[in-house]
């Protein structure tokens, strides 16, 4: 289902894995090619971080293949950043924490973030978008050949989302540089994806997103210049999942999730 | 003969401030305040091992706390337990075990408030070789993995991530925490050695700007506190670690109140 070829940069093959009793993944399959942007969304506790992290090498999965391109350089951006107030830290420190990094690296990696006038201020005291762009700079700073973003504009206003999503677009067409990015929102993705993977336990369904300007609602919400920079997802479903999280066999549950889309919920 | 003392005093308690600085600047990022308060504790085990064995104590007192350390860490692969649940069970049955080992030695226990407080006179040549000694390897330790183990204080899976050892650096900042209550053990006593790392650490936070900064003031306010705690000591014949501690406390006191200033000024 997934455009598994030999270029992928990183390739999770029918991995499942569990804590303790409980099977957080199933059976999933991933890859992420040079240049390529791959959006992962589902619920909470769909086991999205989970797969983030086995990605990234963090977590061994209990079973499953995971291969990564030899000499693979992954740039990281974790959610829910936050530096301990005790720790005195300007945002050049932080940056030159970045494994393998040199001082004209790091400055280029600010200016590619528009943050380049944050560099000697105290970390702690940075806005929620600044803290972002910070933290996509520090994912820059290695020269990244994949970058592993965790919900990068959470707690973003729709503004500067809008930007962050520039930015990402910007950064991918520059350096060629394969991204896999999770969504906080079900519905709503950034317009350069190339693949969405809806995720819960398993992989429910996975493909392109459609352009917001085609969704009116979504127009009179965000003005037209947005649909250049949000994309819809239309989940297609054959399946729904009961309380118990298993899985329950109806066609129809992909027909009511495009109406609540539709309807703008 | 006083004059040399007090000068082994001086130097010891400088050597000890220098190294506190740093070290306990991460101990603050890392909020291990506890865990470096629970293996001072231990250490008493560590003195009665060394009584006994007839031993340096600080050779005692490093060897129980590594093998605290040791014990801990194994420990904690079972999930059952936390780790702060953990370290009290293991430290508060050291410090038992090591105080009624102490109740059998009639010599030592004439002198246990001065391993519980500190003291100065207690501070002969060999106590200096191990000061310095263990303080330089303690610095040179904290030197080679400032980097890795400042970027996971920072962020302990970005660090992962970046490809940081975790698991080893966590065991060797450890180990440094033990090496500095060895040496610190005589001159500020082991009840009071934590507040040695954590208040001029505490106090120079204010004034630093990058985490550098930090713990190069903090030695230096270790410093102070050390020299307006000796001379208090030996003005009002008070016992040295808490003189010293009550220097460090007036220090962090006057600091609150000169940021206090600062913000209403600005």
């Amino acid at each position: 289902m997934t455009n598994v070829n030999a270029a992928s940069l990183v390739r999770v093959e029918s991995v499942s894995h569990r804590f303790d009793r409980d099977a957080v993944l199933q059976n999933v399959d991933l890859a992420v090619a040079p240049g390529e942007i791959v959006t992962l969304i589902g619920p909470n506790g769909a086991g999205k971080s989970t797969l983030v992290r086995i990605v990234l090498g963090l977590i061994r999965p209990s079973s499953g293949r995971v291969t990564r391109r030899p000499g693979l350089v992954i740039g990281y951006m974790p959610q829910h950043f936050h530096i301990e107030d005790g720790l005195p830290i300007t945002v050049r420190r932080f940056l030159s924490l970045a494994r393998g990094s040199g001082p004209e690296a790091l400055e280029a990696a600010l200016a590619e973030v528009s943050a380049l006038h944050l560099i000697d201020n105290p970390f702690q005291g940075l806005s929620g978008g600044e803290t972002q762009r910070v933290l996509l700079a520090r994912a820059l700073v290695r020269n990244p050949d994949l970058m592993v973003l965790d919900e990068p504009v959470r707690g973003v206003d729709v503004n500067g989302q809008l930007e962050l999503y520039d930015l990402i677009t910007r950064i991918r067409s520059r350096r060629g540089c394969g991204i896999l990015m999770v969504s906080h929102d079900l519905h709503l993705v950034m317009a350069a994806t190339d693949r969405v993977i809806c995720l819960n336990h398993h992989v429910c369904c996975a493909g392109r997103p459609e352009a917001v300007s085609a969704h009116p609602e979504y127009l009179a919400l965000f003005g037209p210049a947005t649909g250049e920079r949000l994309a819809v997802y239309t989940h297609s479903h054959d399946h729904r999942h009961d309380l118990a999280g298993e899985v329950v066999d109806d066609p129809a549950a992909g027909r009511d999730r495009r109406r609540s889309v539709g309807s703008g919920s | 003969m006083i004059d040399d003392f007090l000068w082994r005093a001086l130097l010891g308690g400088i050597g000890i401030a220098l190294v506190a600085g740093p070290l306990g600047s991460f101990i603050i990022w890392r909020r291990m305040a506890y865990f470096g308060d629970s293996l001072a504790h231990s250490a008493l085990l560590g003195v009665a091992f060394g009584f006994l064995f007839g031993v340096d104590l600080q050779f005692g007192v490093l060897a129980v706390c590594m093998l605290l350390v040791l014990m801990l860490v194994a420990l904690q692969q079972q999930k059952r337990l936390g780790a702060d649940t953990l370290l009290v069970i293991l430290a508060y049955s050291a410090l038992s075990i090591g105080l009624v080992a102490v109740s059998f030695m009639e010599s030592l226990r004439v002198d246990l408030l001065s391993y519980l407080f500190g003291d100065i006179l207690a501070i002969g040549p060999v106590d200096l070789v191990w000061i310095y000694g263990g303080g330089a390897v303690t610095l040179a330790l904290l030197a080679a993995i400032w980097r890795p183990l400042l970027a996971m204080t920072v962020h302990e899976e970005l660090a992962r991530a970046e490809g940081v050892p975790v698991a080893a650096l966590r065991f060797v900042f450890m180990l440094a925490i033990a090496l500095v209550i060895a040496i610190a053990m005589k001159i500020i006593g082991i009840l009071l050695i934590t507040s040695l790392l954590i208040i001029p650490a505490a106090t120079a936070r204010r004034f630093a700007r990058t985490p550098e900064q930090m713990a190069a003031l903090a030695s230096l306010i270790g410093c102070l506190a050390v020299g307006g705690g000796l001379a208090g000591s030996l003005r009002f014949d008070t016992p040295s670690g808490p003189s010293i501690v009550t220097a460090a406390a007036v220090l962090f006191l006057l600091s609150l109140v000169a940021g206090g200033l600062a913000s209403i000024r600005r």
